[in-house]
């Protein structure tokens, strides 16, 4: 197992350089949906906070603890889903998905910095770390408002 | 022909590479380099004596226990019962009627909160246990309270992790049925004056359940110079098998209390309009138990007692001694649990890498450790981190393990620049 597949520069910088981390406020108009994620295999939790402006992202924030591989996929899915409608969101987390848990899925063109969690998938006892944003997201989109836990 | 020789009166030295030998285990690879096992507080390994023991027992001896007249149901009550009085021998209780097989430490501590706890608490009853406390020994107890309404009381522990002694002795009054308390914190590796704490505790007519789970791998426990009431330990902690433990209990108290679970083996009678339970220890024992389970525990405490349990708790302290130091040298290094008396557990942090990160990059070397909040989380909560990175010695460690972890560590530092 090659250490620098999962620790690659682009997780790295985001681990140490979290974007858009913190949480919205009720200010500022827009639908505000609110989640949080826990993983208790490990301790982490984190809360991810969207504003709507109708079916599209408009804002995107997310704050917590957790290692780098869950904080670094948390700042990459804030920079790809921001502005994206809710249908492409959707879409966007199955193909993280199944770059996450597909041996030999090749990345999607249209993943941009995203594709940098590909090799999460040669760590199995990692892929929650690298999926509890985004199924955080989900529910925040979902539901509104829930806790979500990877076990 | 060249002869070892030893100084005249000196201890023979404890030789942990011959130890290594006697587990198998030991000799795997992982990710391509030799692994370093420093993960005993949440499994140990199995040596061949305990391996041979239970596969001798399931080649020649098994059937079931206490049930019938034919020569192997003979061979296995025997192997069965011969391993509770070896487990009596090692705990120095009074008699076998005290030891009661369970499958680990959990379930004995389960036993003895519905068994003894729930029939008998009530309103304005308190159960005292302390900030170091395992999940078992603390959501049986939340259990207990919800089911009787009596309180859960926890004595606080200081910044080294160490009990506030004075606190807990406060905590204590008329009110207090039960103290619930780890003989060592499998978090922090915490050894608890637990002694000290029972005199206390019967002082103000309390009874005493120990959590053991950690400290029969790295000390000679006697329960009646200890003053425990309750005793609770797993197999596996203490190179056994998995999926047995004992709960030693004092006679009088099991024999008050009623049955937990119904079934086989735990009855003398039975009829639609009423059962007869049986005697002591299998009243507790509901249905076929783990017999080559007993057996191989049996096993354990031969090899722990053939290499000397003093000697192993003194080669770990010296590992804990050498790991402790070599990790204070490392920067950004943070060990959490800096208690004065501890036994086998190295818990920390380190300065920008989550415990999480730590552990893949250590097992990318090699390099086995626990990490996360180690079935403790109000002790992570207490000293404000989401989890930490054990480390933590059995009698097989060496100091070349100790070397590994640091260079791993270094790894890691590299890693995250």
């Amino acid at each position: 197992m090659d250490l620098k597949e999962l620790y690659r520069d682009v997780i790295l910088d985001h681990n140490r350089h979290p974007r858009n981390f913190g949480r919205l406020e009720g200010a500022g108009g827009g639908e505000l949906l609110h989640a949080d994620g826990h993983n208790p295999l490990c301790g982490d939790r984190l809360s991810v906070y969207v504003r709507m402006n109708g079916e599209r992202v408009e804002d995107i924030r997310f704050e917590g603890s957790g290692c780098a591989i869950s904080t670094a996929s948390a700042s990459l899915m804030t920079e790809a889903v921001k502005g994206k409608e809710r249908a492409a969101v959707a879409r966007l987390f199955e193909q993280v998905h199944t770059l996450l848990t597909h041996h030999d899925a090749a990345p999607d063109a249209g993943l941009g910095k995203l594709a940098a969690l590909s090799g999460v998938r040669e760590f199995p006892a990692r892929v929650k770390c690298a999926t509890l944003s985004w199924h955080t997201l989900k529910a925040a989109l979902e539901h509104g408002a829930a806790t979500v836990s990877t076990e | 022909m060249a002869a070892k020789v030893s100084p005249i009166g000196a201890a023979p030295a404890y030789d942990a590479a011959r130890v290594r030998r006697d587990f198998p285990i030991l000799a795997t690879h992982v990710n391509g380099h030799p692994l370093v096992y420093l993960d005993s507080a949440a499994s140990s390994q199995r040596p061949l004596p305990v391996l041979r023991a239970v596969e001798s027992y399931e080649t020649h001896s098994h059937a079931n226990v206490h049930r019938g007249v034919h020569a192997l149901s003979q061979a296995a009550t025997a192997a069965f019962e011969g391993a509770r009085e070896r487990v009596r021998r090692f705990l120095n209780a009074r008699s076998t009627r005290e030891i009661v097989f369970v499958r680990g430490t959990t379930e004995a501590i389960n036993l003895v909160a519905q068994s003894y706890g729930r029939p008998r608490f009530g309103p304005g009853d308190e159960i005292l246990i302390t900030a170091l406390e395992h999940h078992a020994n603390i959501v049986p107890w939340q259990m207990v309270c919800e089911q009787t309404g009596c309180t859960l009381k926890v004595a606080p522990i200081n910044r080294r992790g160490e009990l506030a002694y004075e606190e807990f002795a406060r905590l204590l009054s008329a009110r207090t049925q039960l103290v619930a308390v780890a003989h060592v914190s499998n978090a922090l590796g915490t050894v608890l004056p637990v002694q000290r704490m029972a005199d206390a505790a019967h002082a103000h007519g309390a009874l005493v359940l120990v959590d053991g789970a950690q400290a029969v791998p790295h000390s000679r426990v006697d329960v009646r110079t200890l003053g425990a009431d309750f005793y609770a330990f797993s197999g596996h902690k203490m190179y056994a098998p998995t999926g047995i433990g004992v709960l030693y209990g004092r006679e009088q108290l099991l024999e008050a209390m009623p049955p937990w679970q119904g079934g086989g083996e735990m009855i003398l009678t039975v009829s639609f309009e009423k059962s007869t339970y049986n005697e002591l220890p299998w009243k507790f024992e509901a249905g076929t138990p783990n017999i080559s389970g007993a057996v191989g525990l049996a096993a354990a405490m031969d090899y722990l007692e053939s290499l000397g349990i003093d000697a192993v708790a003194a080669h770990e302290s010296r590992l804990l001694a050498l790991a402790t130091a070599e990790l204070g040298r490392i920067p950004g290094i943070e060990l959490v649990g800096t208690a004065a008396h501890k036994a086998s557990v190295l818990s920390f942090t380190l300065a920008g890498v989550h415990a999480h990160d730590l552990g893949t990059i250590l097992d990318t070397v090699g390099v086995a450790v626990r990490t996360g909040h180690h079935c403790a989380m109000p002790v992570m909560s207490f000293f404000g981190i989401p989890a930490t990175a054990r480390a933590s010695f059995g009698c097989y460690n060496t100091e070349e393990d100790v070397a590994r972890l640091v260079a791993g560590l270094g790894r890691a530092r590299e890693v995250f620049g």
